[in-house]
């Protein structure tokens, strides 16, 4: 073997990494061990991982190496990444491995059962590192509504890393982990790429399972992959991927030709490509630095051989409207669940009569953080008599309206494009006494989810020190051409600065961290 | 004709099984308020003649063939329950004074 050091063997992409497996140059095992090492080194700092679970991943890891040393038709069997180790946000169930979904209410609960997503991870056998933090029940878009702690940004200590997968962004960007997984309700896998410098998709709705994801809003909830670079994406969201009859909303065919997407985007050759800039979803509201970085990409597609068009989706301006009154209805509904009676958290009352429903009152009470008690109550609110029809009723219209935005700009374009976020990761604090201005973060990735379609986040360079996303949309099972677009930028970024952005994050120095005012 | 009274907030957090404190009422009164004066603007665009959309690729129909499949035993069904007596999820009282 060529003497691979730790630090060489985590900066791999997944892609590299799972070559050098199949070459024989490294094993899992010690793929495996030097993330551990990492994550011990830095995770301190960072707080991405809620659970380490080294003795499994280290277990798996031994079995495919067995696997490799002996040869033969197993090993020929093998998935591609077989062996390349992932970390998986919390709010997806896994037996053998706490579920907490960064919540007091989960706190010790151990799920019965895998998420399907999981399943295909333990078949295609890629060790799980651990479970990642995130905003309680994906509620958030810092990682501060974590009741175990806020995660770090790995650019700067002092940020918000994004949410809700801020635990899988910051593990990604800060090489503890080449793979992850997220969950994406309004942007929870994009806004946290976009801030941490990373690679993230949520596919069509429908494209991969959601059977064990603890659901937050069932209609635009999507399970998707989380990674450095845009081809270890596909191949993410090839394997977990495809119809799964538990959830009765998986798509009846599985999207393909990802991985052949983003191979021929990185040629970097977009001749035919119509690639149409949403008017809406730039410029006021966006910071100059995001702006600049997004017109400078603009620039580099069209040199590419890009058709770049206008186009405009008017009814965006209602896109938060309706997605804050959708996602709370469907929180009120999914969250009821959690009561105290059957799994979970049971606290009781102080003082006064023992009855269930008072039960059921404090254990919500004591087991639910204030963003969550907060969505529940404004979903009651949208769904109570006499505002039924002006709010959620309202929303729904208001998504039809997007849904046929869409539709309209995808006639004059193949793919569409925007910043991710419109600002660069604020810090850590800074908008805890106003939800509204968290919410204005998702503001350019709620409308995908609103209409079910494909968006990728990739690194589009940097501004005050701090990452910027570029985000490609697709129509609903066009989530090829998001791989294909993304592919293409990263190339030619990655080709006109001569290095990967992520290779500029600074080292990370917990000494950096401010005292708490 | 958006604002949320803490009157209102009270039967709310009933509606939702959520024990709050004076406190928290209070806060949660201020926030509300201003969340629901941002997001009220649906109804603007919201004429009769547009169609809701519930669910954003609609499948129908979805069934699978009638039979038994895997379940969990009822061992781990209880492993996580707070309370549990002879196979069965234990709770305090279900009505008052009983």
């Amino acid at each position: 073997m060529v003497n691979n050091s730790v630090s060489d063997l985590i900066r791999l992409s997944a892609t590299a990494l799972s070559a050098k497996l199949r070459a024989g140059d490294v094993t899992s095992v010690q793929a495996v061990q030097a993330h551990l090492d990492r994550i011990a080194e830095v995770d301190g700092a960072l707080n991405a991982f809620l659970h380490v679970n080294a003795e499994e991943a280290l277990a798996v890891a031994a079995e495919v190496d067995a696997i490799r040393a002996a040869g033969g038709a197993e090993a020929e069997a093998l998935h591609p990444l077989a062996g390349v180790p992932i970390a998986i946000k919390d709010l997806i169930v896994t037996k053998g491995q706490p579920t907490t979904a960064a919540s007091k209410m989960l706190e010790g609960w151990m799920s019965p059962y895998d998420a399907t997503v999981i399943e295909k991870i333990r078949a295609a056998k890629l060790p799980m590192l651990g479970k990642t933090n995130l905003d309680e029940f994906a509620m958030g878009s810092s990682t501060e509504h974590s009741a175990y702690g806020v995660t770090r940004n790995p650019w700067n200590l002092n940020r918000i890393p994004g949410g809700s997968g801020g635990g899988s962004a910051a593990a990604v960007a800060s090489f503890e982990a080449p793979l992850a997984l997220g969950t994406d309700t309004g942007g929870s896998i994009r806004q946290p790429g976009a801030v941490t410098g990373t690679v993230g998709v949520k596919p069509t709705y429908g494209g991969v399972s959601r059977y064990g994801a603890i659901a937050m809003a069932s209609s635009l909830d999507q399970i998707g992959p989380v990674s450095r670079t845009v081809l270890d994406s596909a191949y993410l969201q090839e394997l977990i991927g495809g119809h799964d009859p538990k959830d009765s909303t998986s798509l009846p065919k599985a999207l393909e030709g990802l991985v052949a997407a983003a191979e021929a985007g990185a040629t970097g050759d977009l001749k035919g490509l119509r690639i149409g800039v949403v008017k809406e979803l730039q410029g006021e509201g966006y910071q100059a630095g995001v702006q600049a970085r997004f017109e400078e990409s603009l620039e580099l597609l069209k040199g590419a051989g890009a058709e770049i068009v206008e186009v405009s989706c008017p009814n965006l301006k209602y896109a938060l409207g309706a997605y804050y009154l959708i996602m709370p209805s469907e929180v009120s509904s999914n969250l009821a669940k959690f009561d105290g009676v059957r799994f979970g958290k049971r606290v009781l009352p102080e003082s006064g009569p023992m009855t269930i429903e008072r039960v059921m009152g404090s254990t919500r009470a004591a087991g639910f953080g204030d963003e969550v008690k907060r969505r529940i109550i404004l979903g009651t609110y949208a769904l109570s008599a006499g505002y039924y029809d002006a709010y959620y009723g309202s929303a729904q219209k208001v998504r039809t309206l997007i849904q046929r935005d869409f539709a309209a700009a995808f006639e004059q374009a193949d793919v569409l494009v925007s910043p991710t976020a419109p600002t660069v990761a604020f810090e850590l604090g800074e908008n805890d006494n106003d939800p509204l201005a968290m919410y204005l973060n998702d503001v350019a990735t709620i409308p995908a989810n609103l209409a079910g379609i494909p968006g990728i986040t990739v690194p589009g360079g940097l501004s005050e020190d701090l990452p910027v996303g570029i985000q490609f949309l697709a129509p609903a099972f066009e989530d090829a051409r998001v791989y294909r677009a993304g592919a293409a930028l990263e190339a030619l970024l990655e080709k006109s600065w001569g290095h990967t952005l992520i290779s500029q994050a600074p080292a990370i120095d917990s000494a950096s961290i401010a005292p708490k005012a | 004709m958006s604002a949320i009274s803490r009157e209102d907030l009270v039967h709310l957090a009933q509606l939702a099984h959520i024990e709050m404190s004076g406190a928290e009422l209070d806060k949660m009164t201020g926030e509300l308020g201003v969340i629901v004066d941002a997001i009220a603007s649906v109804s603007e665009v919201a004429s009769s003649d547009i169609p809701a959309t519930s669910h954003p690729i609609p499948l129908t129909n979805v069934l699978r063939e009638d039979v038994v499949g895997q379940t969990l035993s009822i061992d781990e069904v209880l492993l996580n329950a707070p309370d549990s007596d002879s196979d069965r999820f234990r709770v305090p009282a279900i009505l008052d004074g009983e």
